[in-house]
């Protein structure tokens, strides 16, 4: 294959599948910032692989042009982190909604932030379930009425970055999907750091929460700056105004082991043909 | 007490927190292996997290054995504290002979009930461990082991190699100076019987070449090593009993099989791990007992609707809920065949002794990965952590091979990850696979893998993936041999799955001691049903005994379901943790090759 050499374009990262998603939905410009951070690094289009779980948001790898696992509503974070550790040879991208990932998935994004896989994940927030029709979801504010809620949560959001912090993520960040550029950038960057990079990503249900339309006016960009102590990082979090982006937190820390990387797809059986007549062995008696 | 020389003795050893009686117990048994025995092991313990009471129960004999013996024929125990928890499982035989600790006091009413006088043996086991400043565990081994006959320079050097190991080198000497007192108190009494209670047989090992033809496995480790002589390659497990102990042995081996275990945050992680991998192409399991099961079938019907092949074993224990963790029973049956929702063909396997959970293990990843579908293998507490002598067991001959996709051209029509094909299994293409990009789905498809909810996608979809299962019927019966196991001809006939195949083959080969003709069929590939192939290996049998370890009889209900059984079925069921036992067994043949009358079914118990 000697084709001249193009730089990719963004364009190229498109599957062509047609989203079902609303007009204006905040994921839209989660894909675009996806598809101009591939082109941007250049990536072989097989050598990626997007997973994802249940949600509006969970639809997002098929309209990528990658491999795709579209699994369980909270398990995309367990089904990246495997394919990761047997595949170090493929940039794995790991994307779900707020409920996904800081609910019924909660569980994995703590441990997955400790574990610290070289993923990168998206949590695309829009402080609602969109895909089952507006519930209250674990970001949504107290006062969030829906029918499921009449009076709404009454309780405290979670925060995904100090909780990520807490959890000792290696790469904390927020981008928001009305600015693509910005977001693109962002991600690019967790997709260079060596270890379990986390983006909470602002985008907006304009079917559910119209009035996240107004976000666009309201978002700071760049507010959060890369701090240099936890402490500093999580002083941060919590002073900065809940619509702010930017990247918080880096660190340098030893991801979780993985496999030997293979050379291409064919060398994989190769690789794992070994002798074993030392464990039949170990049961002499 | 009787002096003929047996050629199979049961051994129950005993003690309170501390007393060692679990280790005495598997040296005692690594000896029996050197010289020559088979035999198996388990243990029982309280519900202490360390330390409290336990018991190791041992079975010896001239030739393999599956299963625990119907009752004990020596029991030695350190003293009688807690005594009465193991009561259940330990059943003393009429010949049964009791060496305790003078100082334990009196006897439990149900020692009391069997022994008289003349078989306990009260002897200062304590005190003379005292005195040498060692363990009272190595004073009973050093008696066990003369009163079974084994070279004490034998005994010795398994003593030796244990402290060794350990690092724990300064207890070598007073242990050998306690195993030398347990000889001496023996000696009375082999001289009173004449010699040992049993004949020591064949010729003990000297050498490791010679050494290795016996050997020393539970089967966790059996399913561990079947599954890397496999191919399988990943593992991702959350802890819990009784499979822990196969994740364990795993971990510090698996890197040098070329592989990688993840301990997980919990079994929903687990199942989603191993389909990652698999994704990947790595050849992945997971092990877990009812309770991480029971999370896993959300995954379990993932893996069937994207058709990512994927090996869950299910190490079951007393259900449901918590249950009792430390002991058996089959009770996962219906849960492991019926587990996911929607129509989701799955395979389901059972090892059916310590040997066969390495092939079968072997089989079920070698099934999943050619059909592209999850297997479920139900192993129990019984077979996991039996500590069993078997012969060498030879390599499993089945390998993890996928039909793989290896290139796309550009110009060929879009890749077509669920190709409806005539086997139903359409080759994959990995990630890395330039040109076949796809998103795989849990959501129903079409063929491209692109979402649908059409009709007929899903039913092209549901046939296909029901197809590759149930293909298996028209597979050439020299693949499919290991799918069950038969013994024995007859009109009579046993049927069992996974562990209670012990008991039942030892029950048959008594029966036929006794001139009653019966065969014993074990399950092994229980999903896919093989309908035709049960039905030749029924040819001729009038009445079925289905045994099994299960209070509403699973097992029945699931064969009455999918297969056609003779007229009269007899049920022989019990619920764990009481094991099912050969005589348990013999009873309910005896009975159905008399039986005059025809019963549409009967309950034995
Ligand atoms: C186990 C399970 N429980 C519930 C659902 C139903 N469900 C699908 S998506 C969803 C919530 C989606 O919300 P979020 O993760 O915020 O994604 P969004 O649609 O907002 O992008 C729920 C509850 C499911 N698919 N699986
Ligand atoms: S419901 Fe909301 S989140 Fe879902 S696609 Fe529509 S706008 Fe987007
Ligand atoms: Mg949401």
């Amino acid at each position: 294959m000697n084709r001249p050499q193009q730089p990719p374009k963004p364009a190229d990262y498109k599957s062509g599948v047609h989203p079902v998603w609303c007009k204006g939905c905040g994921d839209f410009g989660v894909l675009a910032a996806m598809t101009r951070a591939f082109a941007h690094l250049g990536l072989p289009k097989e050598q990626v692989a997007v997973v994802s779980g249940i949600g509006c948001s969970g639809r997002i790898p098929a309209y990528v042009a990658a491999y795709g696992f579209h699994g369980l509503h909270g398990r995309a974070l367990p089904v990246a982190t495997g394919l990761k550790l047997a595949r170090p040879d493929l940039t794995v991208l790991a994307a779900g909604g707020d409920g996904d990932i800081y609910s019924i998935g909660a569980a994995h994004f703590v441990h997955t932030c400790r574990r610290n896989p070289d993923i990168t994940l998206i949590v695309m927030d829009n402080r609602v379930y969109g895909m089952t029709k507006g519930q209250p979801s674990p970001t949504s504010e107290p006062d969030f009425a829906a029918a499921l809620q009449p009076e709404g949560p009454g309780v405290p959001p979670v925060d995904g970055l100090l909780l990520a912090l807490a959890s000792r993520a290696s790469f904390v960040a927020r981008g928001f999907s009305g600015q693509p550029n910005e977001l693109a950038d962002i991600i690019v960057a967790g997709i260079e750091h060596p270890g379990f990079a986390v983006i909470e990503v602002l985008s907006p249900c304009p079917t559910f929460r119209p009035e996240q339309r107004e976000w666009k006016r309201h978002v700071q960009a760049g507010l959060l700056q890369p701090a240099k102590t936890l402490e500093e990082a999580m002083a941060q979090v919590i002073a900065a105004p809940a619509l702010s982006t930017g990247i918080v937190w880096r660190e340098e820390r030893a991801p979780a082991p993985m496999m030997p990387r293979p050379e291409s797809v064919k060398e994989l059986a190769t690789m794992r043909a070994r002798e074993l007549a030392w464990i039949e062995k170990s049961f002499h008696p | 007490m009787t002096s003929v020389l047996r050629e199979n003795i049961s051994l129950a050893i005993t003690g309170s927190g501390g007393s060692g009686m679990l280790s005495a117990g598997e040296l005692l048994l690594r000896t029996a292996a050197k010289t020559g025995f088979y035999g198996l092991l388990t243990r029982s313990v309280g519900p202490q997290i360390r330390g409290g009471e336990s018991a190791a129960l041992i079975r010896l004999a001239h030739y393999p054995v599956e299963t625990h013996d119907d009752h004990f024929h020596v029991l030695l125990a350190a003293d009688w504290n807690n005594f009465h928890r193991f009561a259940g499982e330990i059943v003393l035989g009429e010949d049964v002979l009791v060496i305790v600790d003078e100082q334990a006091g009196d006897l439990p009413e149900m020692v009391a009930a069997v022994a008289d006088e003349k078989s306990i043996l009260r002897l200062p086991l304590h005190a003379l461990a005292r005195e040498l400043d060692a363990r009272v565990n190595m004073v009973a081994l050093g008696f066990l082991g003369a009163l079974l006959g084994m070279e004490q320079d034998m005994l010795r050097a398994v003593v030796q190699d244990f402290f060794r190991r350990k690092k724990r080198d300064r207890f070598i000497e007073p242990s050998l100076a306690a195993l030398e007192k347990g000889r001496e108190l023996a000696e009375p009494l082999l001289k009173a019987r004449g010699g040992p209670l049993i004949a020591t047989p064949g010729k003990p090992c000297r050498d490791m070449a010679d050494c290795g033809a016996r050997w020393l496995i539970s089967g966790n480790r059996a399913v561990a090593t079947g599954f890397l002589q496999a191919g399988g390659r990943f593992v991702a497990g959350y802890p819990i009993t009784p499979a822990t102990d196969m994740l364990e042995w795993l971990a510090p081996r698996i890197g040098r099989a070329g592989g990688l275990l993840v301990q997980a945050e919990d079994e929903l992680a687990a199942i989603n791990m191993v389909l990652g991998a698999s994704f990947g192409g790595l050849p992945a399991m997971t092990a877990t007992s009812g309770p991480g099961f029971s999370l896993m079938v959300e995954g379990l019907g993932l893996g069937v609707m994207a058709e990512i092949p994927a090996l869950i074993v299910d190490v079951q224990r007393v259900g449901p809920s918590t249950g009792i963790p430390t002991k058996s029973e089959q009770g996962d049956l219906q849960l492991a065949l019926c587990g996911a929702h929607g129509d989701a063909p799955h395979l389901v396997l059972a090892p059916d002794c310590v040997v066969d959970c390495l092939h079968t293990t072997a089989w079920a990843l070698h099934l999943a990965e050619r059909l592209q579908c999850p297997a479920v293998l139900l192993s129990d507490q019984k077979l996991g952590q039996m500590l069993s002598i078997t012969d060498a067991i030879p390599p499993a001959p089945w390998k993890a091979e996928r039909k793989l996709k290896e290139s796309c051209a550009e110009n060929e029509e879009p890749y077509k990850r669920y190709a409806i094909t005539e086997d139903g299994v359409s080759p994959m293409a990995l990630p890395g696979t330039p040109g076949c990009l796809h998103t795989v789905d849990g959501l129903e498809h079409d063929e491209r893998a692109l979402p649908s909810s059409q009709v007929e996608d899903h039913a092209a979809q549901l046939e296909k993936r029901h197809r590759k299962l149930a293909r298996l019927e028209d597979w050439p019966d020299e693949e499919m041999a290991h799918w069950a196991d038969i013994m024995g001809s007859g009109e009579v006939a046993v049927i069992t799955w996974g562990s209670s195949a012990g008991a039942a083959r030892e029950a048959v080969r008594m029966a036929a001691d006794e001139g009653l003709h019966a065969r014993h069929i074990s399950l092994r590939l229980l999903w896919p049903p093989q309908k035709n192939r049960l039905a030749r290996l029924l040819e001729g049998v009038r009445r079925l005994i289905v045994v099994e370890q299960s209070h509403s009889g699973q097992f029945l209900h699931y064969l009455r379901a999918h297969y056609d059984l003779p007229e009269v079925v007899v049920s022989c069921r019990r619920p764990g943790p009481r094991p099912i036992t050969p005589r348990q067994v013999l009873r309910a043949l005896r009975e159905a090759c008399e039986m005059k009358e025809t019963f549409s079914e009967r309950v034995c118990t």
